[in-house]
């Protein structure tokens, strides 16, 4: 019998969602809606540059947003399955949202990569 | 192949279940909406990644990433998706316990302690979140 992928994507999709509920709030709300509000100074381009530049930040930046895109594929899938009962499309649904998070993990990774 | 065929599995009868099924009751709603706040976690995570890309290509890029944001509908939406994020923590860490079951000296730790712990670790890493963003690191 061949061993089910399942715990793999439940580990990710367990440590996504802890990092997310620790990080993304106070990213989000700092970023997308403080900011745009004024409600906090405002930074440079150069600054925001310097600031995402170091190796250990970029790291960091991909580990939260590769984990927060596994967290949503595994997460979803299920949301999927029982809210909208779409089970019997399991193998479509399942590659949709796997193989979409892992195409955007290498979008992030290539960006990151590169940056700046 | 009938999509209600399941191979090797002897054929079961289910209940037909209407789409909206979970509206009916509060906890059903509250349960879906929990499992919905992935589509939030996913487009921060995408936004996130939109940003960092516009800074990389330069002014112009990034100065309309910003002046998207700034749009009121924007901000509008952002903010359900703030709520929707939040939500996520809530239900997330209260379920720590469930998770995770500590010792000390040989009794289990009450779950009020465990679920203390993480929202202390949620304030301190949003603290070290906004001291980042605010160029504390630079």
């Amino acid at each position: 019998m061949r061993r089910s992928r399942e715990p793999f994507f439940w580990a990710l999709f367990s440590s996504g969602g802890m990092l997310a509920a620790l990080v993304l709030p106070a990213a989000a709300i700092y970023l997308w809606v403080a900011r745009p509000l004024g409600w906090v100074p405002a930074a440079t381009d150069a600054e925001l540059v310097a600031r995402f530049a170091p190796v250990l930040v970029r790291l960091v930046l991909f580990v939260v947003i590769a984990l927060a895109l596994f967290h949503w594929a595994h997460r979803f899938r299920y949301t999927l399955y029982d809210g909208l009962q779409l089970a019997h499309l399991y193998g479509l649904i399942a590659t949709i949202c796997y193989g979409g998070a892992t195409l955007l993990t290498i979008v992030a990774a290539w960006v990151l990569w590169r940056f700046p | 192949m009938n999509p209600a065929y399941r191979p090797h599995h002897p054929k079961w009868h289910r209940e037909r279940m209407p789409i909206f099924w979970w509206l009916g009751r509060i906890s059903y709603t509250k349960f879906i909406t929990r499992e919905l706040t992935s589509l939030a976690v996913g487009y921060a995570a995408l936004l996130l990644l939109v940003e960092i890309g516009a800074l990389a290509r330069g002014e112009a890029a990034h100065a309309r990433f910003l002046r998207f944001l700034a749009a009121p509908p924007v901000v509008a939406f952002h903010l359900l998706v703030c709520a929707a994020l939040v939500f996520h923590s809530v239900t997330w860490l209260n379920l720590a316990p469930k998770a995770l079951v500590l010792r000390l000296g040989g009794r289990r730790l009450p779950d009020w302690a465990v679920v203390s712990a993480h929202y202390l670790a949620w304030l301190a890493a949003s603290a070290v979140v906004v001291w980042f963003l605010r160029g504390g690191a630079a």
